[in-house]
């Protein structure tokens, strides 16, 4: 396997660093504080979620240190819930909801569309200052008491305890809305700006993700919004219509909440499948096969995901004839998932296989992803999931598709599109190296969680009897290695910026739009709209070209 | 109303198409489009409180029956027909910017917009301040001692205060749509003045006639539902 | 607590947990199937078609792999569906002939009351191969009842009666845990299901209705202490501070109420704190401890008060 990171002398004209790009083309803070370049709203949404990584990541850390031992470890009871809490909710919301779509997204959506932009790039701007705004009410909740209800504010807890419940809630309120207008934007954009002769089918598999993600963002971010005004209300003026103690129902307040949760999983998993569809095809240099069935998958999943919340309440006392009903949908989601694993491994098949950084997060994620999404087949199962419901098991799954997936997959999205948003490589040897870091400690922590779950072990629970004390020990050291290679990505991709070496227009040989720009690119991003002529995975000729037998 | 389009006046503003759209049309759908997507977003979110209202009326239906007598249906009706007959006069705002009747246009604004004033008027001066002195309010402030000697009939029901915090949420909720409505429209009748409008560019009227039927479709669920049915 | 036969699992104590298992298992060898199948041919691809390999080039779609990788997975999938489906009828589903239970949980505490009346917190006594039914509510918040051993679990709602049924096949102790979370004491909110044999059992009826009268007193308070009064969650002996204040050193000690005055905690008073639990609360502390009175006997609030004292 090759290790060669060096750019060979510019094939063409743009394969030179520009003079004119989108970080220089206009100067001070102002001209990106209120810039509509998407370009730029792109980079500080990631260099955000970035922030709330990290903060989650700080959170998360604090709770498997607790949990090295039994008892109190570092902190008490309650400040652990509110750990718990936080790391949930900043996860969530802060974090997974935009993750890929709004720093991957917004930056290259457009370019693959062949367009200049978003559809509205005011809109756009404003999605990223709703974002902060939100983001500035949940920092400040932090310090207003934080919350200790868990990331998902089951009633009537939540209407008793006496922390910042109503500013956390109010914050994801808000952050709801920069997920909506992103969500808006991306439709309203593939529909009305594909390039000349982009077809539907001829658009790389990376906006079919996002436009089945923006039409969840569109339908189920609403209803998570009334739940949350609902909640507050109930806090402040009493309504009475979740609380038993007024004549409500906390059973209805799990329906209003998981029927936005559910789909909003889906948010966070669907543009990672993307990804991994544009991280597979580039290093097999080859289209994706069944192309059509995966573009497809991800509307399939989109739809199916909206009639299956119930699955997280079947022991919560619905009729069981509702659990029935949700269990069997449930099931049917498996289907479009396992089209997409199936799909990918052909994919590589007779491939021209590159196990280039990017790559290696792919194919991490479908080793990782594929056990996060097995796992889901217990959950679904009416008499098994009873055994493992709100226990060690749940959270197990639930890390494998978000983190062992959604994480992996925006990790390996960074490193592909690193080089043409910065214009520059990182060290491959240490990205590979962080990987297998990642990739250790991500499953040392987590694998362990199953067999915590089947054995019974709660979940949310600050103290534990001694008989789980050695998973719960191998469980934190695992993360403690999983943080050590977040902190190498980070530096090794903060060293890029100031020395690594000029990446040139297409340093993987990819074959999207975005590709044929010079790396960073200019920001009207195509001086002539380009036109289309072929499907988004035709590469220039089969086999390597010349920059790379070499390696 | 004339039927021909008169001709561009001079002091109008030309519009100028964003950069990244190919020409007018295609922008002028795109921002359709990508308002009707942001409605299906409202229909949702009012939605879920429709959902609240069917479930707690299936359970304490009888409370439902009982406590909507408290309501006024003549002043709900003249309220909807003063917001239908505002959604008309938009919609012949936009008629007018078509047609170039740029006068006629920003007449017909202003009586939207004082028939949007006109609603809230009649909703918070007329048909609320008797729900306060009864006591008949939302959760925690709902009075019981009044209330119930107002309304006899509501001491026998169980949870009524369910039934006054669902009215004015849901009430409220649209009441605050009207009154953003009002304030985005003041801001289009300023760039009205401002010569934006014409038969080549009238998209921000095109948007906001969306929004203002849609807020008065809202209405028509809200006025039954708590007036007429209970 | 009894032994694992597996590492997995906690050993079948019902008389529906072999089938939960069984499915489990059975989901468990086809994700196996599947998840090694697909990892070890991408492994395979990768290395047998990496760059510069002279084999050609692969198609690009095959409707007939679509079909047979969806609908041989469905097909399974429906299978666990049904298989998951009618283990959850049995679990939620009590026979007719099952006895009741009336089941209160609060913040942190379960309340277990027999159908002769009798009361007790933390511990549930039964007889094994007799089925059994409890009939649950919440003073307060949502909990959720659940027993790894018996494979069954159950949300205890405020307003509203919940079930939860199961017929032991197993003697001894089995380890209860709340599972829904429910504050500060949820991780210390624990009970324990022990099963007697008949003999046993009636036993143990006689036993608990006679008094202790022969255990020291400190060593019978340290008993309740840990056992079935469950002070524990929210007491500690080791000077830190739960729920409530900490035992270690508080005899003798001067305590600030919550009205401002002060008190000398001595014998009465910690016997009104636990049968009148409101009247003098620490301040700085929330007034939320249930109060003892009918459950514990005299000499067992001796008892308490002995060790307490021992506490120093």
């Amino acid at each position: 396997m090759s290790t060669t990171t060096a750019t060979p002398a510019p094939a063409t004209e743009m394969d030179r660093w520009p003079e004119k790009h989108y970080w220089n083309a206009t100067k001070g803070l102002k001209s990106w504080l209120f810039t509509v370049d998407h370009k730029r709203i792109g980079m500080m949404y990631l260099i955000s979620i970035l922030t709330a990584f990290f903060l989650g990541g700080v959170f998360a850390i604090l709770v498997r240190t607790e949990l090295l031992t039994p008892g109190e470890t570092i902190v008490g009871a309650k400040t652990y819930n509110q750990l718990f809490t936080l790391h949930g909710a900043v996860m969530v919301f802060l974090f997974l909801v935009p993750s890929i779509p709004a720093a991957i997204g917004n930056f290259v959506l457009p370019m693959q569309l062949g367009a200049k932009d978003v559809a509205f790039p005011k809109l756009n701007l404003l999605s990223l200052w709703v974002y902060w705004l939100g983001s500035a009410f949940a920092i400040y909740s932090l310090f207003a008491g934080a919350v200790d209800t868990g990331w998902t504010f089951y009633t009537p807890y939540s209407l008793q305890t006496d922390t910042a419940v109503v500013s956390m809630v109010f914050a994801a309120f808000i952050l709801g809305f920069s997920s909506i207008l992103t969500g808006l934007n991306f439709i309203v954009s593939i529909h009305k700006l594909r390039a000349p002769g982009m077809t539907w089918f001829r658009m790389p598999l990376l906006l079919w993700a996002l436009y089945a993600t923006s039409v969840i963002q569109l339908l189920a971010t609403p209803v998570l919004a009334i739940t949350l005004l609902l909640i507050a209300a109930e806090r402040i003026f009493g309504v009475g219509i979740f609380d038993p103690a007024l004549g409500g129902d906390p059973v209805l307040y799990q329906h209003f909440f998981w029927f936005y949760s559910h789909p909003a999983v889906y948010i966070m998993v669907v543009p990672a499948f993307g990804v991994i569809s544009e991280l597979v095809a580039t290093f097999t240099r080859r289209p994706i096969f069944g192309y059509r069935f995966v573009a497809l998958s991800s509307l399939a999943i989109a739809f199916i995901g909206f009639f299956v919340w119930g699955h997280h309440m079947f022991v919560a006392g619905q009729s069981e004839y509702a659990g029935m009903v949700f269990s069997f949908l449930s099931f049917f989601i498996a289907i479009p998932t396992a089209v997409k694993i199936f799909n990918w491994t052909a994919t590589l098949f007779k491939g021209s296989n590159w196990l280039a950084s990017p790559m290696i997060y792919a194919i991490i994620f479908l080793v990782q992803f594929t056990i996060g999404g097995l796992t889901g087949l217990f959950l679904g199962a009416l008499s098994t999931d009873v055994h493992f419901h709100d226990t060690y098991f749940v959270v197990a799954h639930f890390h494998y598709v978000m983190m062992g997936g959604t994480v992996f997959a925006f990790i390996g999205g960074l490193h592909y599109w690193w080089p043409k948003m910065t214009g520059r490589m990182y060290n491959e040897k240490l990205a590979k190296v962080a990987a297998l870091i990642l990739a250790v400690g991500f499953n040392m922590t987590f694998f362990t969680q199953f067999i915590l779950g089947t054995r019974g072990m709660p979940r949310r629970y600050y103290n534990y009897l001694p008989e789980y004390g050695f998973l719960h020990g191998f469980s934190s050291i695992g993360s403690y290695i999983l943080a050590a290679g977040f902190v190498l990505i980070a530096f090794y991709l903060v060293q890029s910026l100031i020395s690594g070496a000029k990446a040139g227009a297409n340093p993987w040989g990819a074959s999207t739009l975005e590709w044929k720009t010079p790396s960073p690119p200019p920001t009207e991003n195509f001086p002539d709209t380009p036109h289309v002529q072929t499907g988004p995975y035709v590469y220039a000729e089969e086999g390597l070209d010349a920059s790379r037998r070499a390696a | 109303m004339s039927t021909t389009t008169a001709p561009i006046p001079a002091e109008v503003k030309r519009h100028t198409v964003g950069h990244h759209f190919n020409n007018a049309e295609q922008e002028f759908s795109a921002a359709k489009l990508g308002f009707w997507i942001f409605l299906c977003t409202e229909v949702l979110m009012f939605g879920g409180l429709f959902v609240g209202f069917i479930y707690f009326r299936t359970f304490l239906a009888e409370t439902f029956l009982v406590a909507h007598r408290t309501l006024s249906i003549p002043i709900g009706t003249v309220n909807t027909v003063v917001l239908i007959t505002s959604s008309f006069t938009m919609a012949m705002a936009i008629r007018s910017a078509m047609v170039n009747k740029l006068g006629q246009m920003k007449m017909f604004l202003w009586a939207t917009f004082l028939l949007a004033g006109a609603f809230m008027a009649i909703k918070l001066g007329i048909e609320w301040p008797p729900k306060f002195e009864h006591g008949t309010l939302p959760a925690k402030f709902f009075n019981a001692e009044h209330a119930f000697e107002a309304y006899p009939f509501l001491a026998s029901v169980e949870s009524p205060h369910i039934f006054y915090s669902l009215y004015f949420v849901m009430t409220g909720m649209h009441g605050i749509h009207i009154l953003i409505g009002m304030g985005l429209l003041l801001w289009i009748i300023k760039r009205a003045y401002a010569g934006e409008f014409y038969s080549g560019f009238f998209t921000p009227l095109e948007i906001f006639g969306l929004y203002w039927h849609f807020v008065d479709l809202i209405w028509i669920f809200l006025f039954p539902l708590f007036y007429l049915v209970g | 607590m009894p032994t694992n036969d597996s590492i997995l699992f906690p050993p079948q104590a019902s008389t529906y947990a072999a089938d939960v298992d069984a499915l489990y298992y059975f989901i468990h060898y086809v994700a196996i199937f599947f998840w090694v199948l697909i990892v070890a041919t991408i492994f395979y691809f990768l290395w047998r078609y990496r760059r510069g390999h002279k084999e050609g080039v692969g198609p690009t779609h095959s409707l007939p792999l679509e079909l047979t990788w969806s609908i041989i997975p469905l097909i399974l999938v429906i299978a666990m569906f049904f298989w998951g489906f009618r283990g959850f009828m049995v679990l939620s589903r009590a026979p007719g002939d099952a006895e009741e239970i009336h089941v209160t949980a609060k913040k942190w505490l379960w309340n277990f009351e027999y159908p002769n009346g009798q009361q007790a917190i933390g511990e549930l006594h039964v007889e094994v191969n007799k089925p059994y039914k409890l009939i649950m509510t919440s003073e307060d918040v949502i909990h959720s009842f659940y027993v790894p051993s018996f494979r069954n679990k159950m949300d205890v709602l405020p307003g509203r009666i919940t079930t939860f049924w199961f017929e032991a096949t197993m003697t001894g102790e089995h380890q209860v845990f709340c599972t829904e979370y429910c504050g500060d004491g949820h991780s210390d909110m624990l009970a324990k299901v022990v099963v007697h044999t008949p003999e046993d059992y009636q036993r143990w009826l006689e036993e608990s209705q006679v008094e202790d009268t022969t255990t020291p007193l400190p060593e019978l308070g340290e008993r309740i202490f840990a056992g079935k009064g469950v002070c524990h969650t929210c007491h500690s002996t080791d000077g830190s501070t739960k729920v409530g204040p900490t035992f270690k050193g508080l005899f003798g000690r001067q305590e600030q109420l919550a009205d401002g005055s002060t008190v000398t905690v001595d014998e009465e008073y910690i016997r009104e704190s636990i049968l009148q639990p409101g009247a003098k609360v620490v301040q700085g502390f929330a007034p939320t401890m249930p109060t003892y009175q009918g459950q514990l006997t005299d000499r067992e609030v001796a008892g308490l008060i002995e060790y307490i004292k021992t506490l120093q």
